[in-house]
């Protein structure tokens, strides 16, 4: 078991397991907000489903109505269970804050440096149990 | 970092003001402590995207701010929704999707936002002047405030813009800070053809090439002209807040914050310097186009909003060459007006020109057209994103080929242009 300190952009409390994405993704036109799947097909992930998951991006990317996009997600239950970045990004805390003013559901937000990224990302399995609790990452 | 918070935002905070004002507060000050703003400023007016209509949720975000009494407290416009109120038959979407965009709209029109529906607030009477601080969403809009009127506005986007209309509030940090307004890429313009320099077409592959090459730094342009004029930096500042990220430019000798080259730097040098002569324009019209020169299936013209001295090219231009395909042009109703009031719009109709207005081609099924053909443009907005958006390849042009290749049916080239 590993921990490693948290920035967090939006506090709370999740778990699941993880979805790694290799390079940033813009939501807008890169994620279906319905099905929760990556559909830029040039992005390395595209397919992949992110609902639930713990979601490991380096940052977001392009349009503001990437915070749309998030919302919609969390509104037709398909967002994952929380992000954890390498570099913060605003639209997409923006998207997670204004979800949680209208419907009370919590999807936290957290940045690691960008040395304890790495270190995770490495450190990790597709079937490692991820948890977000108290600003802090702990990998099981 | 601490966010000081005035009494009376700490009122907001605490709903003394209402649960919108109180809500809009908790999404303002969040964001501030995310972006390591000291303290929240006053703003002077507020440009609102987030009225254009992506899923029910957004419905869901405007009801809760209306049913909790929001009302903007700064002049407040409204960016394109997804229907042509006017001309509501233009719509191509289901009655479903058609209602529920009308919805949204509507919403934003109760918390007292002023329906222009455009994306070029800064041609009608909401024009900011220079150092005034502001809100404003839409990149195209975002740019030209920063950039050709001085006016300071983060890149703002959905949601924020409205929590700011209604507090009347932003956080400080970003393009709000004149230590932040400093320009890092500069860009020389050399060995342009002066016939070149005149022509609107050079604009937004400038703009192009400038956007996709400055990631998140603020590009300062060399060499452009004094008689540019504000169509010109209008399509020059769309085109490179679409193929990048950029929220404010400086042209030297031409925007208000660039009188020198010193002064766009504020004293400082510059992070990198860049040469940029024909060959590199040339270069980049290529990718401006997903296809080769062939047959073409509609012409999209007015990203951003085209003006009246836009219809005023465009004119003679369709009188000489009408077009033979489907040809739609987008802009705000106050130029609508303009163009009944001169007899004009009466004019462009038997031309079989559509005047489309309140939205625009790349937002919202309008074109009739099938998907899978042909699109041409004259707009570097158009040009990047209408393959991804609505499914058309696209050709980029200048206004006249554009309008000649519609009466053709197939892309007709000005051979001197980029010669």
């Amino acid at each position: 078991m590993s921990r490693y300190p948290l920035t967090m952009l939006l506090d709370g409390a999740a778990q699941g397991l993880p979805l790694v994405l290799d390079e940033p993704l813009s939501f807008w036109g890169g994620l279906d907000p319905h099905t929760g799947e990556v559909i830029d097909r040039r992005h390395p992930q595209s397919g992949e489903i992110v609902t639930g998951k713990m979601l490991f991006l380096p940052t977001g990317r392009g349009s503001s109505s990437a915070s749309s996009i998030l919302m919609e997600a969390v509104h037709d239950e398909s967002a994952p269970a929380a992000m954890i970045m390498a570099e913060a990004d605003g639209i997409l805390a923006l998207g997670a804050i204004v979800a949680r003013e209208v419907y009370g559901r919590s999807l936290p937000v957290g940045v690691l440096s960008q040395d304890d990224y790495a270190a995770v990302v490495q450190g990790m399995n597709t079937d490692s149990m991820i948890v977000i609790e108290d600003d802090w990452l702990t990998i099981h | 970092m601490f966010l000081y918070l005035t009494d009376k935002d700490e009122a907001m905070l605490a709903g003394e003001y209402g649960r919108a004002q109180q809500a809009a507060m908790r999404i303002l000050t969040q964001m501030g402590k995310i972006f390591g703003a000291r303290r929240l400023i006053d703003i002077e007016s507020a440009h609102i995207d987030g009225c254009l209509y992506h899923g029910e949720s957004g419905i869901h975000f405007a009801q809760m701010l209306v049913d909790g009494g929001a009302k903007t407290v700064v002049p407040t416009t409204l960016n394109v929704g997804a229907i042509d109120l006017i001309h509501p038959e233009h719509f191509q979407g289901s009655a479903e999707h058609g209602a529920k965009a009308t919805e949204l709209m509507n919403l934003y029109q109760q918390m007292g936002c002023l329906p222009i529906w455009t994306c070029a607030p800064y041609q009608t009477t909401q024009r900011p002047e220079l150092g005034q601080q502001i809100m404003w969403a839409e990149s195209n809009a975002i740019v030209f405030a920063n950039s050709v009127l001085g006016a300071r506005t983060n890149r703002y986007g959905d949601y924020i813009d409205i929590c700011g209309a209604i507090t009347g509030r932003a956080p400080e940090y970003g393009l709000h800070l004149t230590d932040n307004r400093r320009g890092q890429v500069v860009y020389h313009l050399q060995n342009i053809p002066e016939t070149l320099l005149a022509e609107d077409v050079l604009y937004p592959v400038i703009g192009y090439l400038i956007g996709s090459q400055s990631g998140n730094k603020i590009p300062v342009i060399t060499g452009l002209p004094k008689t540019v004029t504000e169509d010109q930096l209008k399509a020059l500042g769309a085109a490179a807040a679409s193929s990048g990220a950029v929220a404010l430019f400086h042209a030297v000798g031409v925007t208000p914050e660039a009188k020198t080259l010193e002064a766009s730097l504020q004293g400082q040098p510059a992070e990198k310097e860049v040469a940029v002569n024909i060959n590199d324009l040339r270069n980049l019209l290529g990718h401006l186009s997903t296809v080769p020169d062939g047959d073409i299936h509609v012409v999209a013209l007015g990203s951003p909003h085209f003006s009246l001295d836009e219809f005023e090219q465009l004119l003679p231009l369709v009188r000489q060459h009408p077009p033979q395909v489907e040809f739609i042009v987008c802009t705000h109703r106050l130029v609508l007006a303009g163009l009944q009031k001169r007899g004009w719009l009466e004019e462009l109709k038997s031309l079989r020109v559509t005047v489309v207005v309140d939205t625009c081609v790349v937002v919202t099924p309008i074109v009739k057209a099938s998907a899978g053909g042909t699109l041409m443009t004259n707009s570097g907005k158009f040009a990047h994103y209408t393959p991804g958006n609505i499914g058309f390849d696209v050709i980029f042009g200048s206004l006249q080929e554009c309008v000649r290749s519609g009466a053709a049916g197939r892309v007709w080239r000005d051979k001197e242009l980029w010669a």
